[in-house]
């Protein structure tokens, strides 16, 4: 009784009752999401997850080049469960990438893009732009070696830019090389990123709560007989997911925490060497397989490469109006569904390359990897101009889609 | 009634607007605009200029060397302003080798004798003009120079790239020989 009155006297200043009512527990949903629909609240478990061992870590960190690579070890060895925020944190990237990667491929696999949810994805690329961003920058704090050659690869990217370039790198650094200021700025950036994100997240859901979720079947829904309210239904889906998801994770954070790290970089960073074999994080490396798939235009190479990869993500921008498919659903799209499978494997293949050394060969040198890299890139973009194609043209005949769920 | 009453509480005399009140109208909101984006840009400019980089970073201008110790076909790494320089005392071998690339076709053509101010020493900012790495040593890449390991760009004995992703050849950082042994590398700067 108390509690009810509470209530009514902060609903009638604040409604939370009823935003937690329309938003949440009776926030109608297609009754069909299957367990692909678990990852967008797996991402931002991950996000919680990261914002919570991040805030402590950064309580026993320090943003100095000659401090910060002692000060992971420090928190490895005397912390109080130091280990255990560091494995979490680190492997939580790992993981973050994962649901994001799949919930991605969910949005293009059921046309989760298309009208009227464009702006919806939108921000979900900006997400996943400012999330590369944050994980690059986070990646350089432990200032071991793959780090600092990380940091270095990665910024020159920008001297490829043409007239400011140079200057922009050196702004960039705050010196002539990767160095303290870059470290220095690269942590406040770190730490700031996560709530811009937290932010463009909630901006995320507005945009999802506004047009409502897509659905398997990919078809507009009546809400009175398609729909179940998001709790318990939802709220019990999500949590077993989360459950799944933490046995995986937790397998990895206690019994293979080193699984996704380069040994490299438990080498203090060395200004004056570069490690052999440079690798970025698995998460980057179909992006960095792209970049150097573009080799042979002379002293273009280096400006496409960068163009080209940029563009790996920045073509997901215009999907919604590739697509001109009536049917959004890759279920009623036989040919799309195998478009998307080969785009899938590919993606699998151009990471595969860029985890290898840029003239590494296969069968005795008869298959130099170059050329597999500048394959798969082609397939890469073709999926996307094949998309079109097959559905500007009316190539693909859609199966017939049910007129409810 | 209570209607009525309603619209006309709030109905307003209708206000002819002057032409020229419009234009004046529209002048005072755009030279707001235009001053407030000239205040932005000023009240940014400091913060942005907080990346540049700062007076002690610029202050490490130059790097004196002893090259005297250096013997024929012996390379050494030192650091200028955080960036590793090769030197490298070349062989007649080297020499003759750098020499006949100057007639080959080049990506990014130069001659040796302009790279070199001495034939015998070779000075150049260890930094991949493709994405930043450290070339590894004399002696590991094709052309029997400079191997970048991150993304395969092979330079030869006078630093030039001659196959791989990297644009341009290895720079030649300003330096003087300050006499027989001391080589200077960088000019001092403010």
């Amino acid at each position: 009784m108390v509690f009810k009155s509470i209530m009514e006297w902060v609903d009638a200043r604040l409604p939370i009752t009823d935003l937690i009512k329309s938003q949440a527990t009776e926030y109608p949903t297609p009754k069909n999401l299957n367990y692909w629909w678990n990852f967008g609240s797996l991402a931002l478990f991950c996000l919680i997850i990261m914002l919570l061992t991040g805030l402590f870590l950064a309580m026993h960190y320090k943003p100095d080049a000659n401090l910060a690579f002692d000060a992971v070890e420090h928190i490895m060895r005397d912390v109080n469960y130091g280990w255990l925020l560091r494995y979490l944190h680190a492997n939580g990237a790992t993981f973050f990438f994962m649901t994001v990667y799949i919930h991605i491929l969910r949005g293009m696999y059921y046309g989760s893009h298309r009208a009227p949810r464009e702006i919806l994805w939108w921000i979900g690329i900006i997400i996943f732009f400012l999330l590369m961003a944050t994980a690059f920058m986070g990646y350089v704090l432990p200032w071991g070696q793959m780090s600092y050659w990380g940091a270095a690869v990665i910024t020159n990217l920008m001297s490829a830019i043409p007239v400011i370039g140079e200057e922009l790198v050196i702004w960039i650094w705050g010196g002539f090389a990767v160095g303290d200021p870059t470290l220095n700025r690269f942590f406040a950036l770190h730490f700031l990123l996560p709530f811009v994100i937290f932010g463009v997240v909630i901006v995320h859901l507005w945009a999802l709560h506004a047009v409502h979720s897509n659905n398997p079947d990919g078809i507009d829904i009546d809400e009175h007989k398609d729909a179940i309210p998001f709790h318990p239904y939802f709220t019990v889906k999500d949590l077993y997911g989360v459950g799944v998801f933490l046995i995986v994770y937790c397998a990895f954070v206690f019994f293979l925490p080193n699984f996704f790290m380069e040994p490299d970089n438990y080498i203090p960073a060395n200004p004056m060497q570069t490690p052999a074999h440079i690798v970025p994080e698995w998460y980057f490396l179909p992006f960095y397989a792209v970049l150097r798939s573009i080799d042979f235009l002379g002293s273009y190479s280096k400006l496409v490469g960068v163009i080209a990869m940029v563009a790996a993500i920045g073509i997901l921008f215009i999907l919604p109006f590739l697509d001109r498919s009536p049917v959004r659903s890759f279920r009623y799209r036989p040919l799309s569904k195998q478009l998307f499978w080969i785009f899938v494997i590919d993606c699998f293949l151009l990471g595969w390359v860029g985890y290898n050394p840029a003239d590494a060969t296969r069968f005795n040198g008869a298959l130099p990897l170059i050329v597999v890299g500048r394959t798969c890139t082609a397939i890469y973009f073709g999926y996307f101009a094949l998309l079109w194609i097959i559905t500007a043209f009316d190539i693909e005949k859609p199966k017939p889609v049910p007129k409810s769920l | 009634m209570t209607a009525t009453a309603h619209t006309a509480a709030h109905s307003h005399p209708p206000v002819s607007v002057q032409p020229e009140e419009e234009s004046r109208r529209d002048f005072l909101i755009l030279a707001t605009g235009a001053v407030s984006a000239v205040g932005v840009a000023g009240a940014a400019w400091p913060f942005i200029q907080s990346w540049s980089p700062s007076a002690d970073v610029l202050s490490q201008a130059t790097t004196e060397v002893d090259v005297s110790a250096l013997g024929k076909g012996q390379m050494i790494t030192v650091p200028w302003q955080g960036k590793p320089v090769f030197i490298l005392h070349r062989t007649d071998d080297q020499i003759a080798s750098a020499r006949k690339g100057d007639a080959e076709k080049l990506p990014d053509p130069a001659m040796d004798k302009d790279r070199a101010q001495k034939p015998e020493y070779l000075v150049l900012l260890a930094i991949c003009t493709h994405l930043g790495c450290v070339p590894q040593p004399i002696g590991s890449g094709n052309f029997g120079g400079f191997l970048c390991p991150c993304h395969g760009s092979h330079y030869d004995t006078s630093g030039r790239i001659r196959q791989g992703p990297a644009p341009k050849n290895l720079e030649v950082p300003h330096y003087v020989f300050k006499d027989e042994k001391i080589l200077v590398i960088g000019k001092a700067v403010g």
